[in-house]
C-alpha cells in the first residue's frame, strides 16, 4: 500500500470525523491508485458514504488529511475548487435539478463555471447522453423520467465536467430492481475506459465483477481491504464474515 | 310521503341549497329597500351624476397633476394613480429588501443572521401603524428645521419640510423621447428570446445587440424633434424651498414603514422558500463544481420560487390593503381621497363602492399575475 503519494488519485490518512460526540469516521488510512476501482461496503451507519463525502467535501472533516490527485483539501477554496473539477459524484436520490431539462442538466454547469457557450456545451451534453444511452430524453424534465434513466443522466451530467475521478454513493439503492441492472452497465462500461471509481454499494455482483479491491467498512473504521476474489471467498477478518453471511442469503 | 321526502338524500341537497339562497335573497332586498328609504327620509340623491361637479378641495401631493377645480372623478383617479404608485414602489422595495433578509437570516455567519432574526422578530411583532407612526414622528421631529436644513449633497435638502432633490424637467418632446427609449427597450426585452434566436445570438451578445438598437431608435427620434430639458435645482427663498422634487415627510415615512414592516415578512417567506428545497440540490450543486452564488441563482432560487409564490401573492395582496393606512399619517391615498369625497358630498354608498371595486380590481390583477408567473415555473412532473 505504499503507492507514491504524489502518483495516488485519492490519499487518504489519519482522517477523523465527528458529529458532535459521536465519532463516525476513525483513523481511516486509504490510498486509490489511478484507473483503480474501489468499492466500500459494510452495514448501514458504518461511515462509507460519509467517507467518499469527504473527499470532495460535502461533508467537512475534522482531522486527518486528503489529497486529490496531488491538490491537498485544506482552508484554501481554490484548491477545493481544484479539487470538484477532478472529482465527479453520483448520488443516491439523483439530484437531478428538476427545473431544467435533461440537456440543461448536463449543460447548465458547463456554462457556468467552465464559462462554454451553450451550442458546445449542449454538444458535450449530447454526447454524453448518447453514452449513457438516453440521447432521445434529452428534452425531457427529470420528473418525468425513470429512476434508471435519472441515475443514468447524473452519470452523464457529472461527466459533462471531465472530472479523472468518480464516486459514487449508493448509485442503484433508490431504484427498483428492474432499473438496477442498467445502471450497473454504465458504470462498468465507464470502469471498462478507464476512470478511477469509488463506489459505495451493497451490490456484491458489481463488486466482484469491476472492483480491484473491495473496502469494508464497520463502525466508522476500514475493517478489511482485499483484493475480490480473497474478500468473498476467503475474508480474512471475522467481522467481515459476518457481514457477508448476513447479506448473502 | 314527507319522511321520505326528508330521507331523500338530492331532495336535502337541493332543499338545503335552496333554503341558503332564499336567505340570502331576502336580506339583500331588506338591505336595500331599507337604505332607499333611509337615504329618501334625508333628502340624498343616489347616482354618480357628482363625479361631474368639481371637487373643490385640495390633494396635497400626487403623481398626476391635480387641481381643486378638477371634477370629483379626477379627485378619485389621482387618489387610485397615488395608491397604484405607492403600492408598487412598495412592492418593489420590500421585495428587495426582503430578499437581502432572507439570505441574512440563512447566513452562515453568526453575526448576520443574528442581525437579521433580531430585525425579522422585531419589525414582526409591531402593528404596521405604529410604524407609520413612528417614521412620521421621526421625520416630523428630528430633522432640521428648513433654514437648517441638511445639506448632503449639492442640490439636497433635507429637513422638517421633507426632502428636496434635483428634478428633470422635460419638455413634451423630451418625454417622448424618454418614453419611446423605454418602449422599445420593453418591446426587445419582451421579444428578446425571439430576437436572440432569429439572429443567432449568444449570450452577452444579446444584451449588446438590445442596448444598441434601443439607442438607435432613441437617437432617431432625438434627431426629429430636438429634446428640451432643464434642470431644476431646489433652493430655500422667503420660507421655503422652491424648484426640486419634494417627498414629503408623508410620503416618506409611509414608504420607510411599509417597506421595512413588509421586508420582515417577505423575508421570511423567501427564507422558507429556500430551506424547503432539498439539501441535496445545494450538494449537487457543490459536487459538480458550481460556486455556492451560481448554486442560489441558478439551481436553488428557481426551485424555491414555486414555494414563496403563493405565501409571496398574499403578502403582495396585503401590501396594497396596507396602503389605506397612509391616512395615519395623512398621505392622500386613494382611501383618504374617498373619505374626503363623502364628506363633501354625503354620497358614501357610491364612493365606498368605487373603493371597493378599486381595490377588488388592483388585487384581481395581482393574483392574475401572480397565478399566471406561478404556473410558468411550475415543475414538470411525470405524466
Amino acid at each position: 500500500m505504499n503507492h507514491a503519494l504524489t502518483s495516488a488519485a485519492i490519499s487518504i490518512a489519519a482522517l477523523n470525523k465527528w458529529y458532535g460526540n459521536f465519532q463516525v469516521l476513525k483513523d481511516i488510512n486509504l490510498v486509490v491508485a489511478p484507473g483503480e476501482r474501489i468499492v466500500i461496503c459494510g452495514p448501514s451507519g458504518s461511515g462509507k458514504s460519509t467517507l467518499i463525502r469527504c473527499v470532495n467535501r460535502i461533508e467537512e472533516h475534522q482531522a486527518g488529511s486528503i489529497s486529490v490527485n496531488g491538490i491537498e483539501l485544506d482552508e484554501s477554496l481554490r484548491n477545493l475548487d481544484a479539487i470538484r473539477r477532478e472529482v465527479g459524484m453520483v448520488f443516491q436520490h439523483f439530484n437531478l435539478f428538476p427545473h431544467l431539462t435533461v440537456k440543461e442538466n448536463c449543460a447548465l454547469p458547463q456554462i457556468l463555471s467552465r464559462g462554454k457557450r451553450r451550442k458546445e456545451a449542449e454538444e458535450f451534453a449530447m454526447h454524453f447522453l448518447s453514452k449513457v444511452r438516453i440521447p432521445e430524453q434529452a428534452e425531457k424534465y427529470p420528473g418525468q423520467l425513470s429512476g434508471g434513466q435519472q441515475q443514468r443522466v447524473a452519470i452523464a451530467r457529472a461527466l459533462c465536467m471531465s472530472p479523472r475521478i468518480m464516486l459514487f454513493d449508493e448509485p442503484t439503492s433508490a431504484l427498483d430492481p428492474e432499473m438496477v441492472k442498467e445502471v450497473l452497465d454504465t458504470m462498468i462500461a465507464l470502469a471498462e475506459d478507464g476512470m478511477t471509481m469509488i463506489v459505495v454499494t451493497h451490490e456484491m455482483g458489481f463488486a466482484r465483477k469491476v472492483a480491484d479491491r473491495v473496502v469494508f467498512m464497520e463502525g466508522g473504521e476500514i475493517v478489511e481491504i482485499n483484493e475480490p476474489n480473497r474478500f468473498f471467498d476467503d475474508p480474512k477478518q471475522p467481522r467481515t464474515r459476518h457481514f457477508l453471511s448476513s447479506i448473502m442469503h | 310521503m314527507i319522511a321520505a321526502l326528508w330521507d331523500n338524500r338530492r331532495f336535502r341537497n337541493w332543499g338545503g341549497q335552496l333554503l341558503l339562497l332564499g336567505g340570502l335573497a331576502a336580506l339583500l332586498i331588506w338591505l336595500v329597500t331599507n337604505t332607499v328609504a333611509n337615504l329618501d327620509a334625508r333628502g340624498i340623491r343616489v347616482g354618480f351624476d357628482f363625479l361631474s361637479r368639481p371637487a373643490n378641495f385640495p390633494i396635497s401631493e400626487s403623481v398626476l397633476p391635480y387641481d381643486p377645480a378638477d371634477t370629483f372623478l379626477w379627485a378619485y383617479i389621482t387618489g387610485v394613480g397615488n395608491t397604484v404608485a405607492i403600492s408598487i414602489l412598495a412592492i418593489a422595495l420590500s421585495t428587495a429588501l426582503g430578499l437581502i433578509v432572507g439570505l441574512a437570516r440563512r447566513s452562515q455567519h453568526p453575526l448576520t443572521s443574528g442581525v437579521a432574526s433580531v430585525f425579522v422578530t422585531t419589525v414582526r411583532n409591531m402593528p404596521l401603524i405604529v410604524h407609520l407612526l413612528f417614521w412620521y414622528a421621526l421625520a416630523t421631529t428630528a430633522l432640521p428645521a428648513p433654514r437648517e436644513a441638511l445639506n448632503p449633497l449639492p442640490g439636497v435638502f433635507l429637513s422638517l419640510r421633507g426632502l428636496y432633490i434635483p428634478a428633470l424637467e422635460l419638455d413634451a418632446n423630451a418625454a417622448a423621447f424618454v418614453g419611446c427609449l423605454l418602449a422599445s427597450l420593453a418591446l426587445l426585452v419582451a421579444f428578446r428570446r425571439k430576437v436572440v434566436s432569429y439572429f443567432r445570438l449568444e449570450g452577452g451578445g444579446a444584451g449588446l445587440l438590445l442596448l444598441a438598437v434601443s439607442a438607435a431608435f432613441a437617437l432617431f427620434w432625438a434627431a426629429l424633434f430636438i429634446p428640451a430639458t432643464s434642470l431644476s435645482l431646489p433652493e430655500y427663498k422667503g420660507f421655503n424651498f422652491s424648484g426640486g422634487l419634494r417627498l414629503s415627510p408623508e410620503f416618506a415615512a409611509l414608504m420607510v414603514g411599509l417597506v421595512i414592516y413588509t421586508s420582515a415578512f417577505i423575508g421570511e417567506i423567501i427564507r422558507g422558500g429556500i430551506d424547503a428545497v432539498p439539501a441535496g440540490q445545494w450538494e449537487a450543486g457543490r459536487a459538480i463544481g458550481l460556486s455556492e452564488r451560481h448554486t442560489l441563482t441558478h439551481v436553488i432560487i428557481p426551485q424555491a420560487l414555486r414555494i414563496i409564490i403563493p405565501p409571496m401573492t398574499s403578502q403582495y395582496l396585503s401590501t396594497v390593503k396596507n396602503t389605506t393606512l397612509a391616512l395615519a399619517v395623512g398621505y392622500p391615498e386613494l382611501g383618504l381621497v374617498v373619505g374626503t369625497v363623502i364628506n363633501q358630498t354625503g354620497q358614501a354608498i357610491e364612493s365606498i363602492a368605487l373603493l371597493l371595486g378599486t381595490f377588488l380590481t388592483i388585487s384581481l390583477a395581482v393574483s392574475l399575475f401572480m397565478n399566471w408567473y406561478n404556473a410558468r415555473v411550475a415543475l414538470v412532473e411525470a405524466r
